[in-house]
């Protein structure tokens, strides 16, 4: 499929979701680092929302880079990113990160730190703690509130990073490879608590993934990014039903072809 | 005195012979030994000069008791104390600019890196021709063998801070303020620290030798008197004292530490 698709189709692409609006728009978007590592090459897109979003590509592909664009947390070199239709520099309330690497305060206790946005916004503390306690309980770590990060799995100091991105009501959250350090059952799980969250939560996620299965199960919509300079290769709608249940999502043959589609595409990068 | 200066923080719940921790009781085991030894070694006796451990103790009991031992710290914690107390505000402060702007970095960088390289004894003479023989050479002498120390590791720790948790705070709009005193700080506080421990024990080092080779006063007189009238036990009781005195001190340091900024590492790591 070397349908280069450059920008999202919006109206037109006749599936009923693509009639909301993009919260998030990139345009032409290039990144240098330094003078010669060419890392992104004029990308366009749309984030509806509303919905998922993954940025899908083997390494090098510049998805972890255009994410922190997307966030503020890094400069493009040309281009500018819009949120609901305002450019925006640097970081601001309506988006949320939850890192790789976790990012927790290990000084910090579990209810610190899933509070930590807010304090930073100068909530008062029983206010912050409150919200935090919500979310801690929403992501499924009520009890370990007065924990300290080392004391918990990979997967729970996830969990306090997400809680801790949820706790400031930013309407888009913008995840690097959230569960690329926890382990397979504990990833698959926490794919399942993720969708059943974003459905009560009604959040606009991006997401980095290099795991076609991940982006296949999670996503409205993959954007498939190949490397060197990153480029958007194609975007994808998996229009796959939530309804059913993970195990049959994961059975499903719509589900199945899309995996294999996207790893035919995929699979000329690695050479 | 062994819970102070180990990692007393670990595992205390682990319970062992005598209601101590295992850790308590290593810690203790280590510490008689070393006092066995060195009684062993004044018996045999290794020199003259040598007193044994029981008869140093006794000796520091007398001088303690007869208040010459609190009369002669009295005398040598005011240099120590205002010396260190310039050396850790003063020190922590440009350390952590140094690590958060480069230009102060360095213009500042060079000169603690001679000054740690520096041979300090052979300083004190010029230090006594600048500042005579009172209170403010010793006071310089104590700030010249801590400050490089504190700076310099204040300066790597600031320098190191996780560049992730900076981002984090960044992603969440902390401000440049809020980022310095709420991520940056704590996250070197564990470096800044050991700098400070390692800054105190250098400073009551600096004391000793300015009291040895400036003006006898304090401890360093006791310990000079005592020698020149070869009365051994009460000379090491002198010397020994300082080093109980010093563990001490940085083992409420590393307390202070643990209270203040690291909560999480009263929790096993």
């Amino acid at each position: 499929m070397p349908t280069s698709l450059q920008s999202m189709p919006r109206a037109d692409d006749g599936a009923p979701v693509s009639k909301t609006e993009n919260i998030v728009e990139v345009r032409d978007i290039t990144k240098f680092y330094g003078t010669d590592v060419h890392a992104l090459e004029k990308i366009n897109l749309g984030i509806p929302v509303g919905q998922m979003t993954t940025f899908l590509g083997p390494s090098g592909c510049g998805k972890t880079t255009l994410l922190k664009i997307i966030a503020g947390l890094l400069e493009p070199t040309s281009g500018e990113i819009l949120i609901k239709g305002a450019p925006v520099s640097g970081p601001g309330p309506e988006r949320a990160f939850v890192f790789q690497d976790f990012a927790l305060l290990p000084w910090a206790t579990v209810l610190r730190n899933v509070a930590f946005g807010l304090e930073l916004r100068h909530e008062a503390k029983n206010e912050r703690e409150k919200v935090a306690r919500h979310y801690i309980a929403e992501v499924g770590i009520s009890g370990f509130e007065q924990k300290y990060p080392h004391e918990l799995s990979g997967g729970m100091r996830q969990r306090v990073g997400l809680a801790r991105a949820l706790a400031v009501n930013a309407e888009v959250l913008l995840m690097d490879e959230p569960f690329s350090a926890v382990d397979e059952q504990t990833r698959r799980k926490f794919q399942e608590d993720l969708l059943h969250l974003l459905a009560v939560e009604k959040k606009t996620v991006i997401f980095v993934t290099h795991s076609i299965e991940e982006a296949v199960y999670l996503s409205d919509q993959i954007v498939l990014l190949s490397p060197r300079p990153g480029r958007i290769h194609s975007i994808i709608r998996p229009e796959i039903s939530r309804d059913a249940g993970p195990d049959e999502i994961r059975r499903d043959k719509n589900y199945l072809d899309h995996v294999e589609e996207i790893w035919q595409d995929l699979r000329k990068y690695l050479e | 005195m062994a819970t102070t200066i180990g990692l007393s923080n670990a595992e205390k719940s682990e319970a062992s012979a005598f209601g101590l921790s295992k850790i308590t009781l290593y810690q203790l085991l280590s510490i008689l030994g070393l006092f066995a030894l060195w009684e062993i070694g004044g018996l045999v006796p290794i020199s003259v000069a040598f007193p044994t451990f029981s008869e140093t103790t006794v000796a520091l009991f007398e001088m303690i008791a007869d208040g010459r031992m609190i009369a002669a710290y009295a005398d040598t914690l005011k240099p120590l104390l205002i010396g260190i107390g310039i050396s850790a505000g003063f020190g922590v402060t440009l350390g952590v600019a140094m690590g958060l702007n480069r230009r102060f970095q360095w213009f500042w960088e060079p000169i603690f890196i001679v000054l740690q390289a520096a041979p300090v004894a052979a300083l004190i003479p010029l230090i006594t021709f600048i500042y005579g023989i009172g209170l403010a050479a010793k006071v310089v002498a104590v700030i010249i063998l801590a400050l490089p120390i504190i700076v310099l590791n204040s300066y790597k720790a600031v320098r190191n801070a996780s560049a992730s948790l900076i981002q984090m705070c960044q992603s969440f709009q902390g401000t440049r303020l809020q980022q310095i005193w709420k991520v940056i700080i704590p996250n070197a506080s564990p470096v800044i620290f050991a700098g400070l421990r390692l800054g105190v024990a250098a400073g009551f080092i600096g004391v000793i030798l300015a009291e040895l080779l400036i003006t006898p006063t304090g401890i360093g007189d006791l310990i000079t008197y005592h020698r020149s009238v070869a009365e051994y036990a009460e000379m090491y009781a002198a010397v020994f004292s300082v080093i109980v005195f010093s563990a001490i001190t940085v083992g409420s340091l590393e307390r202070a530490e643990t209270r203040f900024f690291r909560p999480d590492k009263k929790v096993g790591r």
